[in-house]
């Protein structure tokens, strides 16, 4: 482990696609996670997806992240859980902890596939026990099969919001009201029509207030907002909650690429400070790469695209791929992904992708 | 009420959608209604038809397009929808009965023969229901598609249900 072709840091989606593209044409690759079980959230996600046939349209994440593993087993590709990466330094040296001993690996290419992290509300007691964030919740709940409340306040109309909302009613839970400060549902309305067909009220122009409880979450205040977003006083209305989920959105997880001194930038749509990349997904950096939420927050079908894409261009860079072979493979990559980048939800981020290459170029 | 705002379609939204069969069409036979007005990337619904009677094309992002005279209500394209937004209605169930199919995965699931809770789109309780069958074999990948009887002018409103005494659908 002191020196690999490949060193992948994240064995979600787009991690593990970009090993199975390097390994699978004889890179030698390596995965870090810090869990205890590959596949990122790809096991808590127990919906079926969008997408074509080729993008396993209509199976659940489960079973996409099952088949994954599979492809990974059979790629050669070695995964590595409870690791934790906890540096990056010149010479492409990864810090590593695994089985409690610490070591440097020099890697001669890396890929960042490190996610995102939940953005989180602060409101007062929202430091009670019960406000929890959606992840946590498809954690406990899917994963686990531990219902944390139930009666749960949902914060927030994204995809999120409105797929973990439906996954507590499917696991037993009322969800008394969602709230959105924004004047329209923010994720896609076949998901928004199950819950609402559920009886769970969508209240559009609203936000948490307060949140009361004797040492946990017993009610919370909820408020309606005008146009500009202020609170309408006089609105205040208090439900009977025992869980606060937030779902307010990610940001990249990109800890690591501040570290090893990738260039950022700002691309809102994408959520905010990104790690530039060129079309191979390559960073600043030479021989620095990143895939899925890290180069911008999407979903789990893109998160695989750009990890496949990701491990092509690594594979072509260190000789295993023709550059003819590779471009017929990057080519049909792109095809996919421009495929879920189409549409009206689809458009901003394609836009805001393209922004972020042609940035890449800037010096 | 509109589907961006309230989470659930006004009657005008609905009758502009390229899925929604003609009145007349329902009341000749079972046939699907295609509740699916945004273009999301998203196609399996054309695979699921083994009758060609929906039509997405080119662009995975196109709606799904319906052509009611291929369309025999088999209701296989139901579970197929990750969006759960595809119905089977038949208006011909009775003189006074019609009946609707539609994808539920809530546990437990209900019995034939079970009267329950009708709700429309928007979650309200509008009628009585009789569950006619429940599948969910292993094809369906745990969505189980339910059949249930309801009075004819509520068959182009009920959506699911819920069992009585249920606090959810």
């Amino acid at each position: 482990m002191n020196h690999v072709e490949l060193a992948i840091i994240g064995a979600g989606p787009a991690g593990l696609s970009a090993a199975i593209e390097a390994a699978s044409v004889g890179v030698q690759t390596i995965v870090f996670d810090e869990n205890q079980q590959a596949g990122g959230q790809l096991f808590k996600q127990i919906h079926k997806f969008f997408g074509s046939r080729a993008h396993q349209a209509g199976a659940r994440g489960i079973d996409i992240g099952k088949n994954l593993l599979g492809q990974v087993a059979a790629s050669g590709a070695e995964i590595k859980l409870d690791t934790v990466v906890w540096g990056i330094f010149e010479g492409n040296k990864v810090g590593v902890v695994t089985n409690g001993r610490n070591v440097i690996c020099k890697a001669d290419r890396i890929l960042l596939a490190t996610g995102a992290s939940e953005n989180v509300l602060a409101f007062p007691g929202w430091t009670l026990p019960g406000v929890m964030g959606a992840g946590a919740i498809q954690t406990m709940v899917n994963v686990h099969r531990v219902l944390p409340g139930k009666r749960v306040l949902m914060i927030g109309s994204g995809n999120v919001g409105l797929i973990v909302s439906y996954q507590l009613l499917q696991a037993g839970a009322e969800v008394v009201a969602l709230v959105e400060a924004m004047d329209r549902i923010g994720g896609y309305a076949v998901h928004a029509s199950k819950i609402k067909r559920a009886g769970t009220p969508i209240l559009i122009r609203h936000t948490i207030k307060e949140a009361v409880g004797n040492g946990k979450v017993e009610q919370a205040t909820i408020v309606q907002l005008n146009d500009n977003g202020n609170v309408i006083e006089g609105t205040e209305r208090t439900l009977d909650v025992d869980v606060i989920c937030m779902a307010c959105g990610l940001s990249p997880l990109a800890e690591l690429a501040w570290l090893a001194g990738c260039r950022f930038t700002d691309v809102a749509p994408l959520g905010g400070l990104l790690p530039v990349h060129d079309d191979n997904m390559q960073t600043s950096l030479p021989g620095m790469y990143v895939a899925g939420d890290i180069a911008g927050i999407e979903e789990a079908s893109t998160a695989i695209e750009e990890g496949r894409l990701a491990g092509i261009a690594i594979a072509e860079s260190l000789g295993y791929l023709t550059t003819t072979d590779a471009t017929v493979k990057k080519q049909a990559v792109n095809d996919r992904s421009e495929q879920l980048r189409d549409g009206p939800f689809g458009i901003t981020r394609r836009e805001a992708k393209e922004t972020l290459i042609r940035r890449s170029l800037e010096t | 009420m509109t589907l961006i705002k309230d989470g659930y379609f006004s009657q005008t939204e609905l009758a502009q959608l390229p899925g929604m069969p003609s009145r007349e069409r329902l009341h000749e036979g079972p046939c699907v209604v295609i509740e699916c007005a945004q273009q999301i990337p998203c196609d399996p619904c054309e695979a699921a038809c083994h009758e060609g009677a929906i039509e997405i094309g080119d662009s995975i992002i196109n709606l799904p397009k319906l052509d009611p005279s291929k369309c025999g209500g088999c209701g296989l394209c139901i579970a197929a929808c990750p969006g759960q937004c595809l119905f089977v209605v038949d208006m011909t169930y009775s003189d006074t009965e019609g009946t609707v199919q539609f994808p539920y995965e809530f546990l437990p699931y209900p019995q034939k023969g079970d009267t329950v809770h009708g709700l429309n789109r928007g979650g309200d309780i509008v009628c009585d229901a009789e569950v006619l069958k429940v599948l969910h074999p292993k094809k369906f990948d745990h969505t189980a598609v339910i059949t249930v009887s309801v009075p004819k002018e509520y068959a182009m409103e009920v959506r699911t249900i819920k069992i009585k005494g249920n606090h959810h659908g």
